[in-house]
Formats: C-alpha cells, structure tokens, sequence
C-alpha cells in the first residue's frame, strides 16, 4: 500500500474519522441531558442561593428603611424564639402522628388487600381514593362535613351515643389535623405496601407454611420482616412531603389556637407572606432545608441500592 | 460473501481488557463457531464484529477493507440475537421488512424479499401476526429471517438456542446447518455450548478468558487438542484427566506412571523427560474395562442411556475416571475392574497445560491460528 | 395477582369474615368522599341538617350554581392549563433525558439521576420568599405561565425518573437490532422505543397530571385572582361566609372527580413514581 491515497479514499477517509468521532455517545448526550440538568441546576442554585443570602440580611418587605447586613441575627432570633420549641413539637407531633397511622393501618390495610375476598379489586379502589383528592378539598370537607361541632357528622354520631360533640378545631386541632393527612397518607403507605406484599416469592410462603407457621406466626415472621424495607421507603418518602403539609393547616386552623398547630413549614410561611419579614422567614427556610436534607441523604442511598439491583 | 480477517483484535473496557489480541480468519461461506465459557469474550468479540461495540485496537476487515469505524448496518452483516430481539409492536412480516424500509427500498421487493425469506423458513402463515403470538422456536426463524431478508456478506449468531427447551434446539440446530447449506452464507455463531460447537461447525475457535486457545475443525480439537482446556471443554463425557509422572522407556515410547495406579507405555515421538510431571488425558471410549489389568479400580456409578453406558470408576481417593462400555454390559456398582487403556489415543500434557503429545501426527496449531 | 398472604383457598368463614373486614375498611376510607358526593346533591337546608340525612331530594342545584359562577370556570380552566402544560414541557425536558440516561449510560448517569431525584426532595417552603419575590418583579406573580414554570420543575425529576425506568425496561438488543438495521439514532426513538414505550409515557404523564392538580403550595402562594387554579378557588372557600355546604361538596366533586379516576388508571406506575423504584 505505497501508493498516495486517490481523493475518493481520502475523503473516505476522512469520513470515517468523523463518523468515529461523531459515533462517541459522550457528545450526543451531552446535549440530551442538558436542558433538564440546566433547568434543574437553575431552580436548585438561584433561590436556594437567594434563601442563603436573605438569611443573612435584614429585610422586612413591610418597612423598606431596614437593610443591611445582619449577619446571625436571623438565627439568632429564630433559635431562641419562644414559639420555637413549640413549633418544632408540632412539627414532630404532626410527622409522628401521621407516620405511626399511615405505617400500622398501612401495613393492615395492606394485608387485607391482600387476601382474598368478594370484590377485592373495587374495595381497593376505594380504599387508595383519598390519596388523589387535593388537600384543599380533604381539609374543607373534614372540616365542615364532618368535624363541624354542630352540623358535622362526627358530631351527630357523638351525641347520638350520648357523648358531647368534639369542637375538634379548638379543643384538639392537632389531633384533627393529624387525622386529616393521615387520612390522605394512609392510602399511599397500603398501596406500597400491598405492592411490596405481592412480591413476596411465593415459594417462601409455601417453604413456611409446610415448617408449619400459620396465621400470626407467618405475619410476624416472614411478612413483617419482607416489609421492614418497604416501610422505611414508606417513611422517609413520607417525611419528606409531611414536612411540607400547608393547605391542611392553612384552611383549617390558619396555625391556630395561637400556636398550636403551626409546624415548620407554617411558620416560615407566617413569617414571609403575612408578616413579610424575608430575613427571618429565610433563616426558618434554611433550617427546613437542612432537615429535609438529612431525610434526603438516606433515601437517596436507599433509592441508589436499587438502582444497582 | 465475505471473507472476515481479525488482526490483533482487543477489546478494553476502561483497565480492564476482556480481549486480549485475536487473529483470525474466517474464510467465505464457512461455519465458524466461538465456542467457551462465560465470560470468555465469544459475545464480546461476535459484537465488535457487528460493530455493536468498539474495537479498542488492532483491525478487522471484510473482503479487505477495514471496517473499525464502519457503522454497523453499513458492514453487510446480519445478527440473530440470543433473545431474538423481535420488535414487538410490528407484525412477522414488518420485523422482516424493517431494515429493507429503512434503507428505502421499494414496497413490492420489500414484500417479495419477505416472501421468499418466509418461504425458505416456512412462515408463511405468520406474517400477519405479532411476535407475542408465536412460540420461542417460531420466533426463532423470524429472528433469521430477518437476517436472511437483508441478504448479508455474512450471519453473525449470538447464542441462538439457548433459550429452547432441549429438544427444540436439536431441531434448530439441524435447520440452521441446513439453511447454511441451502445459502452458502459465512456464518459466525457464537455459543456456550460444545455439542452445538461440535455439530454444526466448519471450524471451531476456542475461546477462554479473552484469548484464543485452539481453533481447528471439530475432530481436530477432539483428537488432537492444544491444551489441557481445549481437551476437557471439548467432548462430552469429558476426557478423563489424570496425574501422572513420566518415565524414560525405549525410543518412541513413553513410560508414564500413574502415580502409584499403575503404568502405561505410550508411543510418543519427542521423548519425555525423566521425573516430568505430566496429565494424562484419555477419552472415555478408549479405556475398557477387564477381569484384569495394571490399573484396577472399583465402579461407583452406572448410567445406563441405552445407547451406551458409563461407568464412573474410583482408582483412589479423589481419582475417578469415566469409561464408555458396551450398552449390554453387565458391570455393576460396587464391580472391581481392571481397566485396559489404548495407548494410541492417549494425550500427554506438560505442567503448564499445553499438549505435549496428542494421538494424530499433525501438530496441534495452538494460539496463533492464522490459516492465510 | 399473587395471594401472598393467603391460602391456598380460602375456608367459607375466612373468605366472609376477609369480605366483611375488606369491605368495612374500604368504606371507612371511601367515607368522606362518599359524604362529599351525597351533599353536593343535596339542598342547602338538607345538606347542614342534624341528624345528617342519608334520605333526601336530590337536585342539581347545586351543579348549576357552580357553573353559573365565573370563578369556578376560570379556575378548573387554569388547573387544566397548568396541569396539562407542565405535564407536555416537563416530558420534552425529561424524554432526552432519560433517552441518554438509559440507552447511552456512562459512570456518572447513576449520580445524575440521584442527583435529580433530590431535588424534588428539597421543602418548598425553602425557597419560597425568593421564588415570591422572582415571581414579583419579573411579573410572574398570578400567571398561569409562571405556575407552569413552577409546577414542571417540581415534577421534572419523577418525569425524568418515570421515563427512564420505562425505557430501561425495553430490551436493549431491541434498540441494537435496529441499528444493526440501518436505523439512525432518531429513527431507533421513533420508530422502536416509543411504541413500546408509550404506555409508560402516557402513565407517566397521568401520574404528573395527578400531582401538578392537586399542588397545594405554589398554587395558593404565588396566584391571586387571575391565575388560581381549583386547588386555590376551593380554597377561598374556607373563611366562613354563611353556608354553603352543599355548593362547596358540588365544586369538590367536580375539581376531585376526573383526577381520581385517573389516579385508579395509574395505580401501578404510582409506585414507581413516587418512591423512585425503591419499592417494586
């Protein structure tokens, strides 16, 4: 081959240098991915930065003359504000509450489904439904159709056992709330949970039951332990979206009596659209970041074992 | 069809190389079969072939044109896929027409081209259907008759049969050596399978850890293997490898010694060193059992197949060996033997595995197996 | 439908008491959503009477007052438009995306996909004085095209998610077989991978309908009147003005209705959605 190379084999040539070239997947999906991870990356960096800044600043929308720097004083304020603990209590007790019933009724839930009986399939349709009614719709109608003192049905059903109706919004608006999300989260938790069930191999139940176990035994022992995982998802996904509930509270009690209904999340809230102190409201935010963040960490590990699977 | 020639073929993916230099020729309208276990680069080296995967250096040509950064639908070439890959929303006849739409070639010799290619696998009656309504071994032929529609230099196999039940991949097999033959098509298959290897090919390349250990034609590799892996990969039951020390004897022979079973004297043409650590490699049908003999054993096993029976033979703890005797044989389980081996066919491998001696007089060709 | 936890058949006493158990549960549940349908056909007197009526005289009443007021129609159209524009913008962002992410993967797609995934898990609340303030003096603060904007974001990595574990589920020797046919890159999309992917792409965009409609923060937040959607309107509901009962339970029906027959179409795919795949 000592020949010069004719114009055609060198364009030829040249054509499959490029074709190579252009073949490298690297630059294709480059340009694939980057409008979802530019967006992306902009709605992560630019308020997140801009949560960061206001935190450190002094600026109440409500009166322009105060600026500046503020340095900690935002957190300052916040931490050591004596609504706080009580904020954070009913940011625990809403979470907690609504993570033991959605996990237990769930979990029974679940394996109710799962059994056998007439009409199984519509059953499940209506137990999943309150999981696709918006949080607006939920809190008005618990709130009105059924929790009101007088003409709610709750009350009705009370004082027709010969008790004294709840006036659930003031007496125990955290119960009531409580009861409202979990209401919606409930559906959620079962229909992981009955997914999780019905890939339990088979041969496991069939290996147990001729071990001999039955009943209670099966549940604690084969069934539990199947869903010890699933439930964890059930309750870091949970948790995430729990620290965010807002309609429910908004509608329902605006945060109150006082303060016993305000979470994290209302507070913040609170703080930037109705008393529009940016400053304070962002410290609050930056601390509802960071716990969401620790959440976050160990669901994305979870999350990342099953994409290795 | 095509002539393929692969020089110094290597495939890395990042450090780690799974192909470690192949050099290879596969002739036109020959049937080449990459046979080893898993993992040993056949499907690696099959894709890279196809173009499915980049060759990370050395040359691959069809008819003399190198095709490295050929695409892959430009090489001429045709794939049947291990799980045939079928396209499950179109029906037989649109899998078939596919490539030829693609490449824009006129309705009516799309469909004659179908119909010819369905003839020749009796899919006649299928075209209209979906390949979710057909059995694994009809998809099977869709696979090929997609391959066959696109009239390629050559047919490139990935482990057709091994998702058929078994006695559906017996009747594959024998269609596909005859569809080879009807066509006259160069064909690589690759598979894990040494029966498949053994019944179907040209010629076979032995495939183990990302290099070449042997290619020759089947009986080649029966006879005369290469090496200790060659030899128990190939033939099934496996040959039966035992331990063994050589001994100097006359000119042209060797005395072996068993390592305390016994001795045999083999013909051999290099002689073998005094106190060389050997293997000893004996097929199954060249060691017959006797009331008598220099090495005894007690049998543990009888398989009666009907056609043959096997007897598995303790000689000592942890040495046992295979024998094929005669379908009316009357040994039983718990028999002490006397087992007579025929020298002739008796194989001599040296520490590091290569064959010292084999029973043909041809030479085994060992890694480098460039038939020019 | 495996039956993990029962038997092989179920004894008659078994399979009634499960019935029984079942059914119950299922009317607990249903039970407010029940109520909710039955008042919305009731009259106003009727709907607030003690004790509650099961029994009463059904009119349509109530529909008609709904639709007569401009506001409802206003707001079910900004829900749609909201709903079905961030769905058709998140799922052109997502598709390439998650084409490249599942077809060409390469040592960081896994750390990119998580990396997604977790910004769906920051709190809104964190940025929503800055996002209010963006909003505010770019002139997005009550519009439909800034709700848009939000509401895909926040739905983007399920999207993105969604899709990706669609695609990976198509036998990757489909896709080569097509090339090994002469199918070019955009060709293999077309021609291969949407048909069978297309049943998970319109579950997908099901599942981020559902969630971009009954988004409570951002669309109660950032809208005033111009661009509130249902969630909003039903929300203005919620200060006490005389009663209205039966009129709120007609406009619930109507704004939760089609969303819950979507949310059975998509039970399966939900799962997947929401818990990113880490429960099967």
């Amino acid at each position: 081959m000592n020949a010069p190379l004719s114009p055609a084999a060198s364009v030829a040539a040249a054509s499959a240098t490029a074709l190579a070239f252009r073949r490298k997947p690297l630059v294709r999906t480059g340009a694939l991915l980057a409008p979802a991870v530019a967006v992306l990356l902009l709605w992560m960096i630019v308020p997140l930065a801009m949560t960061l800044w206001f935190s450190v600043q002094r600026y109440n929308l409500l009166d322009p003359s105060i600026s500046g720097f503020a340095g900690f004083d935002n957190y300052e304020f916040l931490l050591t504000d004596p609504v706080l603990p009580t904020v954070v209590l009913n940011t625990i007790k809403l979470l907690g509450g609504v993570l033991l019933a959605s996990v237990v009724f769930g979990t029974l839930l679940a394996v109710l489904l799962d059994q056998d009986f007439f009409g199984r399939g519509i059953a499940r349709l209506l137990v999943i439904a309150p999981f696709f009614v918006m949080p607006t719709v939920s809190a008005l109608v618990w709130k009105n159709l059924l929790m009101h003192p007088v003409n709610g049905f709750f009350a009705w059903v009370a004082t027709s056992l010969g008790f004294r109706s709840i006036d659930w919004f003031t007496d125990l608006p955290m119960a009531a709330i409580v009861t409202i999300v979990s209401w919606q989260w409930i559906p959620f938790a079962t229909l992981i949970l009955l997914t999780a069930l019905q890939s339990l191999d088979r041969e496991q139940i069939e290996a147990a039951r001729m071990d001999g176990a039955r009943g209670f035994t099966l549940l604690r022992f084969i069934i539990l332990p199947h869903l010890a995982r699933p439930i964890s998802v059930v309750v870091m996904i949970e948790t995430i979206f729990l620290l965010a509930v807002f309609a429910e509270i908004l509608i329902t009690t605006g945060g109150g009596p006082g303060q016993a209904t305000t979470t994290l999340t209302y507070l913040i809230y609170l703080r930037a659209l109705l008393e529009w102190d940016v400053g304070g409201a962002s410290a609050g935010a930056v601390l509802a970041i960071v716990l969401a963040n620790v959440v976050a960490f160990f669901l994305v590990r979870t999350v990342a074992r099953n994409l290795d699977r | 069809m095509a002539k393929l020639q692969l020089q110094g073929i290597r495939k890395s993916y990042g450090s780690v190389e799974v192909v470690k230099g192949i050099d290879l020729t596969v002739n036109e309208r020959e049937f080449v079969v990459f046979v080893g276990p898993s993992g040993c680069g056949k499907s690696t080296l099959l894709r890279m072939i196809a173009g499915l995967e980049e060759i990370t250096d050395g040359t691959l040509l069809i008819n003399g044109e190198r095709v490295n950064e050929t695409a892959p639908d430009k090489r001429g070439l045709a794939m049947v896929f291990q799980s045939y890959a079928l396209y499950p929303h179109m029906s037989v006849g649109d899998n078939m027409a596919f490539a030829l739409r693609l490449a824009g070639v006129p309705k009516a010799e799309r469909t004659r081209k179908v119909q010819d290619a369905a003839r020749i696998l009796q899919l006649e009656q299928y075209l209209d259907r979906k390949p979710g309504q057909l059995s694994g071994g009809q998809r099977q032929r869709v696979a090929i008759g997609r391959a066959i529609v696109r009239e390629p230099r050559a047919f490139l196999f990935d482990e057709p049969l091994s998702n058929l039940d078994a006695s559906l991949r017996v009747q594959m097999r024998i269609e596909i050596a005859r569809l080879h033959r009807a066509l006259g098509a160069t064909t690589i298959y690759v598979t894990h399978d040494q029966v498949e290897a053994m019944t179907m090919a040209d010629r076979i390349v032995v495939l183990n850890g990302g290099i070449v250990e042997q290619v020759g034609t089947p009986l080649e590799l029966y006879h005369a293997p290469a090496n200790l892996f060659v030899a128990t990969f190939i033939g099934a039951p496996k040959m039966n490898m035992l331990p063994a020390t050589g001994r100097l004897a006359r000119t042209g022979a060797a005395l072996v010694d068993l390592d305390g079973l016994g001795q045999i004297e083999v013909p051999v043409d290099t002689p073998v060193k005094e106190g060389q650590p050997l293997s000893v490699g004996i097929r199954p049908e060249h060691v017959s059992l006797a009331e008598t003999g220099p090495i005894t054993g007690s049998v543990e096993i009888v398989e009666h197949l009907g056609d043959e029976t096997l007897a598995y033979v303790m000689l000592a703890p942890g040495r046992m060996i295979t024998v094929r005797v005669a379908p009316d044989s009357d040994v039983e389980v718990g028999d002490r033997v006397g087992l007579a081996v025929r020298a002739e066919s008796v194989c001599l491998f040296g520490e590091d595995g290569r064959a010292l001696h084999v029973p043909s007089l041809r030479r085994p060709r060992a890694r480098q197996a460039a038939l020019a | 439908m495996t039956n993990a936890t029962a038997g092989r058949r179920p004894s008659p006493l078994a399979y009634g008491l499960m019935t029984v158990l079942g059914w119950t549960a299922a009317l607990v549940m249903f039970f407010p959503i029940f109520w909710m349908l039955l008042s919305a056909f009731k009259r106003e007197i009727d709907a607030i009477a003690v004790p509650p009526l099961l029994v009463f005289e059904p009119t349509l009443e109530n529909f008609a007052a709904v639709q007569g007021r401009a506001n409802y129609f206003g707001a079910a159209w900004n829900s749609i438009v909201i709903s079905v524009g961030s769905t058709i913008l998140g799922t052109l962002l997502a598709l390439p995306a998650a084409y490249a992410m599942a077809f060409y993967p390469g040592p960081r797609t896994k750390d990119l996909l998580l990396w997604m995934l977790s910004t769906k898990m920051m709190p809104a609340v964190g940025v929503l004085v800055p996002l209010y303030l963006l909003f505010k003096n770019t002139g997005l603060l009550d519009t439909r095209t800034g709700l848009v904007i939000i509401t895909t974001l926040a739905n983007l990595p399920i999207i993105v998610w969604m899709l990706y574990s669609f695609f990976k589920e198509v036998p990757g020797e489909i896709i080569e077989a097509s090339r090994m046919d002469g199918a070019k890159p955009f060709q293999q999309f077309a021609l291969v991978l949407m048909p069978l992917a297309l049943p998970g792409i319109a579950s997908t965009a099901l599942l981020s309908i559902i969630l971009a409609w009954n988004e409570a923060f951002w669309t109660i937040n950032l809208t005033a009147a111009n661009a509130g959607p249902l969630t909003a309107f039903i929300a203005s509901f919620s200060s006490p003005e005389g009663l209205f009962w039966a009129k709120l339970s007609a406009a619930s029906t109507l704004a939760v209705a089609p969303i819950l027959v979507f949310g059975w179409m998509t039970q399966r795919q939900l799962v997947r959605g929401l818990t990113f795949g880490a429960v099967k």
